[in-house]
């Protein structure tokens, strides 16, 4: 019994650490951002990686989950004859949970996993190790501009989301459910409020950050060649994942909870 | 009366575990202004270790390193910042930067940690370059291109782009042919001479050890067991530096391995 609870203790103690760890990682690498040197360059260049070239996985996603979500709908809501929320159903659930957490979850599958690989690469060929010596600090030149990125870049991301999920429950309400366009549009419009755009944005910033974090943080930490390039790709992918998830509750629960 | 010079590195009684392991167990070693130390030992001695010691890449548990007489190991990140100018590393696998090409690499040091405008420092990289025997064409190409002898030679374009005080080389000719390796020894020894560095490398290769060094030091079990002149490596009767110069399976390192 005393081992049991000793294993459990020392998981425990381990788990604590290993959040240490992370909390003092993103709190240097965003403190780095305070002096200059800047690399607004490099910024600009995380950017355009983690929003544009995103924006077909994500945006595909999305037309197919508001496709899904009014066919679905409508299946369900047609045996109690409340067919006329479907519009609203769509429009609240893109808003408000699919296109933050569905974006999150690609983005992290595509561009964590990418940044864990290519930051562990540069770790394991001393790469990282060479930027110290040559007066750059890695946080600052590698991790910060990635931190930045996914920050600013998954809302915009969420928000073509957004249009792009509504629409594909647009055209699957008018085109096979026969519902009048006008109609769809005026029921979309009716019940979305600012409140839940803006609240998806915000769960849409706070996963680009983690998605950046994890991919970064593992990265960082890799050891021992390929298969420690391998593990923290996998460990990023996992772990922002479920951090998304995590996170999502608690941001709901914030925004919404009476 | 006459006083000592004080030496270019000073390291006292370093020490650095890995876990249980303890990789250096009171490295004790000085190397003066605008000598040539080449440290040899067996794979898993602490050479790399005690070399990232002293560039501050690796925080030891206990002992001291000086530069100039001067405190290093628990400098703040700016002052190491500051630190790092005086120093060129060249890395065992060359560690060139991929994403850039071989220009960029060599320039990175001057753009980035000092601030160079991109075109003066791209004269001073193509300059570099053609002091490692490298044409101004190859300063286009990315290092993914270059052949491995031509990566290390871009590295240590890199490291003496901002003609550091003190140098670094890890494993400089391992992977080479002996052609290659030999012409990475004349570089390093016309490079170190021209800028009046200090150097500091870690070796295998008894050829390149004998070439590049003024002194060598042998470090075994995190200790320097030997240290001497270049010239004196081949006379000495210690029975371990015996072994690794001449490459003999039998001997007290051997021994110590099997009982391990």
């Amino acid at each position: 019994m005393i081992a049991f609870l000793a294993s459990v203790g020392a998981a425990f103690l381990a788990f604590l650490a290993a959040a240490g760890r992370l909390v003092i990682f993103a709190g240097q690498a965003l403190a780095a951002g305070l002096t200059p040197p800047y690399y607004p360059r490099l910024i600009l260049r995380q950017i355009v990686y983690v929003g544009y070239y995103s924006l077909p996985v994500v945006g595909l996603t999305a037309l197919f989950t508001g496709m899904v979500l009014a066919l679905q709908s409508y299946t369900g809501f047609a045996r109690f004859n409340a067919e006329g929320a479907i519009a609203t159903v769509v429009v609240l659930s893109v808003t408000r949970e699919l296109g933050p957490v569905i974006a999150g979850l690609m983005v992290a599958g595509r561009v964590g996993a990418a940044m864990a690989a290519e930051i562990g690469t540069m770790r394991v060929t001393d790469q990282i190790d060479a930027l110290t010596t040559l007066s750059t600090d890695p946080l600052r030149y590698l991790v910060l501009p990635r931190l930045l990125a996914g920050l600013v870049t998954l809302p915009v991301l969420v928000l073509v989301a957004d249009i792009i999920g509504v629409f594909g429950g647009f055209l699957v309400g008018t085109y096979k459910l026969n519902f009048n366009p006008v109609t769809y549009l005026t029921q979309t419009e009716q019940y979305l409020e600012t409140m839940d755009v803006v609240s998806g944005l915000v769960k849409a910033a706070v996963f680009g950050f983690l998605v950046a974090l994890m991919g970064c943080y593992h990265g960082y930490q890799s050891r021992g060649g390929a298969e420690g390039v391998g593990q923290a790709t996998t460990h990023a992918v996992v772990s922002a994942s479920i951090l998304i998830l995590l996170s999502n509750y608690f941001l709901t629960q914030a925004f919404f909870a009476q | 009366m006459s006083t000592t010079p004080v030496p270019k590195i000073a390291v006292r009684g370093l020490e650095k575990s890995f876990g249980r392991k303890r990789v250096l167990d009171g490295v004790e070693i000085e190397i003066a202004a605008g000598e040539s130390l080449v440290i040899i030992g067996g794979s898993g001695t602490g050479k790399s270790v005690l070399i990232k010691c002293i560039l501050g890449l690796m925080h030891p548990e206990a002992g001291s390193i000086r530069i100039d007489g001067a405190e290093t190991v628990r400098l703040g990140r700016a002052a190491r910042a500051q630190l790092m100018r005086r120093f060129g590393m060249l890395f065992q696998g060359s560690a060139l930067f991929d994403s850039l090409s071989v220009w960029e690499n060599v320039a990175f040091g001057l753009i980035q940690g000092r601030g160079m405008p991109r075109q003066q420092a791209r004269e001073i990289a193509l300059q570099k370059l053609a002091a490692v025997g490298l044409g101004p064409e190859v300063g286009l190409l990315s290092p993914a291109e270059l052949s491995g002898g031509m990566q290390k030679r871009v590295a240590l374009a890199r490291a003496i782009a901002a003609e550091p005080e003190i140098l670094f080389f890890d494993e400089p000719t391992t992977g080479l042919d002996p052609i290659m390796a030999d012409v990475i020894n004349r570089l390093i020894i016309d490079l170190v001479r021209g800028l009046g560095a200090t150097a500091v490398s870690i070796t295998h290769d008894m050829t390149s050890a004998r070439k590049i060094a003024h002194r060598i030091a042998m470090l075994h079990k995190g200790r320097i067991i030997w240290q001497g002149p270049a010239a004196e490596i081949d006379r000495t009767d210690n029975p371990f530096v015996d072994q690794f110069v001449h490459g003999r399976a039998e001997g007290p390192i051997e021994m110590e391995i099997r009982a391990a």
